[in-house]
């Protein structure tokens, strides 16, 4: 086994992802043999070679510093599930004595 | 004469020539739509007032002598593309209720050029599948057989086209999510060059491989719409600063003296006997047409998809963390932030997607990043030198789409990796940023149709255009089924 069960829930804990029993199962499994599967990448030398994270080489692309029309308040927030006139509303995040 | 017969520029011939109005055309798709999609179940909504308003607008500008290549055409549009107004769930719980308050920039080139827009089509959750069956809402059939899938993840978009629910369509490809459709369906599908389209306003799974492109019935709908839809974006920084071409002025042209290359190592086992026939028919027409076929070697092929894998889950697990219940969408409530965020993304996800995030966030973790995620990169490196090394010895590659035609529903849900699997000839194409298409090449003795996939250089959709047209008008294959005629 490349992973446990345990591996999963940390993993989604990692992704802020909740999982029911029957789930961790079912992906503990299932995602072994696809690391498995994955490991076939380690039958070739890349040593030396270096990695591509886009396919079209991409440099820093620079922009004027100019003021520009943006969405306005109403618009960025206006699919909130909770908010207060235009702020995100978010349960507490620092715990209040 | 039948309309679904008929491309985008004899239409907007007939509509200059006031021998049919954009309303008559919208209202024609509309009644297919709720005459046939009861069956297909390709669109997630149809959007008629909208799209009333937009024909009645687009015979207004006719009226007053405007021509743009798209005016008053009605399409379908993959529920993935943000569009101004409109609800974009992208398939998925999580973004049930969402309207975008701007258009991507698709969208926006789209309206400029005068489109009706029809609705919003199926698609796996966050384009994550191969099927729709990964839709949170319905699982769209295949209108050559019901009983199976149209492929995915644009399987809305792919089956839309194949019955006649919209004159052309939008999708979007990330490991052949255009093109396994296109080909399961009998359609034309096009992924197009990383950077020809711009992804702004394209709901993001895997940045570094995604891309915009169209479905169509005929070659020159596909040349009339990526014509619309490429260049440069300001607003992509991955976009490619080139000029477009004129894409139509490719069509006519001969392939005589064309080098059409075979890739050695895309004869691969479970590729089923009628789609290998079909294939080597397929290559038969190429040469008789004046193609001189060469043998090439792309031999990192075999480690394509767990390349794929690796950083599309990677990229995914970190584009999605933004659904956390607080921006947009769905949310659960819990006892302090964390929490919430846990509970809406429980709620929200689909299995697929779960997977995905676990195994990207699993790759991306501290001591496994160099064995997983960084170990592909430098795959990936290689695969795109396989291509490198294949062109400087033809001008186009010419391989299956799939290696099967479309499965029944329900067959593969349980096995992901098989499922993986099958997106194996159009993966490796989105790991080296190449454009590919899917042009409908025969169908097997169930009567499923089988795709031609035509790979080219970066840039290159012209010549790829080129050549589908030209073994377009020899195949003439039937696009839609005969029994979504009457």
């Amino acid at each position: 086994m490349k992973i446990t069960r345990e591996t999963v829930e940390y993993v989604a804990h990692l992704g802020r992802l909740d999982l029911d029993p029957r789930e961790i199962d079912e992906y503990t499994g299932q995602i072994d043999s696809i690391l498995q599967y994955m490991d076939s990448l380690n039958a070739l030398d890349t040593q030396g070679v270096e990695p591509t994270s886009h396919a079209v080489p991409v440099g820093c692309v620079m922009r004027e510093d100019v003021v520009r029309e943006s969405f306005t308040a109403e618009e960025s927030t206006g699919n909130a599930p909770e908010r207060i006139d235009t702020f995100f509303k978010v349960p507490p995040i620092i715990e209040v004595e | 004469m039948d309309i679904l017969d008929l491309t985008i520029v004899q239409l907007r011939e007939m509509l200059r020539k006031k021998e049919i109005t954009s309303v008559e055309l919208t209202e024609y798709y509309l009644n297919r739509i709720k005459k046939y999609d009861g069956e297909v179940l390709s669109y997630l909504r149809t959007t008629e007032d909208y799209a009333m308003e937009m024909a009645r607008s687009a015979d207004e500008r006719i009226g007053r002598g405007e021509d743009t290549p798209l005016l008053g055409i009605p399409l379908g549009m993959k529920d993935i593309l943000c569009t101004k107004g409109v609800e974009t769930t992208c398939g998925s719980n999580i973004l049930k209720g969402f309207v975008p308050p701007y258009d991507a920039t698709v969208i926006r080139k789209l309206k400029e050029a005068g489109f009706v827009h029809l609705g919003r089509l199926n698609m796996d959750e966050f384009a994550m599948g191969s099927s729709t069956e990964n839709s949170a809402f319905q699982t769209t059939r295949n209108p050559w057989d019901t009983t199976r899938i149209p492929g995915g993840s644009s399987g809305g978009s792919a089956a839309a086209v194949a019955s006649g629910l919209c004159t052309s369509a939008l999708g979007t490809d990330t490991g052949g999510s255009i093109r396994q459709p296109a080909g399961l369906c009998g359609v034309i599908g096009m992924k197009p060059t990383y950077g020809r389209v711009s992804r702004y306003g394209l709901v993001a799974f895997a940045s570094s491989l995604d891309q915009i492109g169209p479905f169509s019935r005929n070659v020159s709908d596909c040349a009339t719409m990526l014509g619309v839809i490429a260049g440069y974006d300001p607003m992509d920084s991955t976009s490619i600063p080139e000029p477009v071409p004129d894409y139509q002025s490719f069509l006519g042209r001969d392939i005589k003296g064309l080098r059409v290359g075979i890739p050695a190592e895309y004869s691969v086992e479970g590729m089923e006997a009628d789609v290998k026939k079909t294939y080597e028919d397929n290559l038969q027409i190429l040469k008789d047409q004046g193609a001189t076929l060469v043998d090439v070697s792309l031999p990192h092929t075999q480690y394509a998809v767990a390349t794929y894998y690796i950083i599309c889950t990677a990229e995914a697990s970190s584009n999605l963390a933004r659904y956390d219940g607080v921006k947009y969408g769905l949310r659960e409530n819990g006892k302090d932030i964390i929490d919430m965020y846990k509970k809406t993304r429980f709620k929200g996800f689909g299995k697929e997607v779960k997977r995905r995030i676990i195994l990207g966030t699993y790759v991306l973790s501290s001591g496994y990043y160099d064995a997983y995620y960084r170990k592909a990169g430098k795959v990936r490196t290689l695969i795109r030198r396989d291509f490198d090394a294949a062109f400087t010895s033809c001008d186009l590659i010419v391989t299956p789409v799939s290696p099967t035609t479309a499965f029944k529903v329900g067959e593969r849900v349980a096995d992901p990796l098989t499922m993986y699997l099958s997106d194996i000839f159009t993966i490796p194409v989105n790991l080296a940023g190449l454009p590919g298409i899917s042009i409908p090449g025969g169908f097997d003795a169930k009567g499923l149709p089988i795709g031609l996939q035509i790979i080219g250089r970066p840039l290159d959709e012209g010549r790829m255009l080129q050549a589908a047209h030209v073994f377009e008008a020899v195949k003439k294959a039937e696009t839609v089924p005969g029994r979504l005629r009457v």
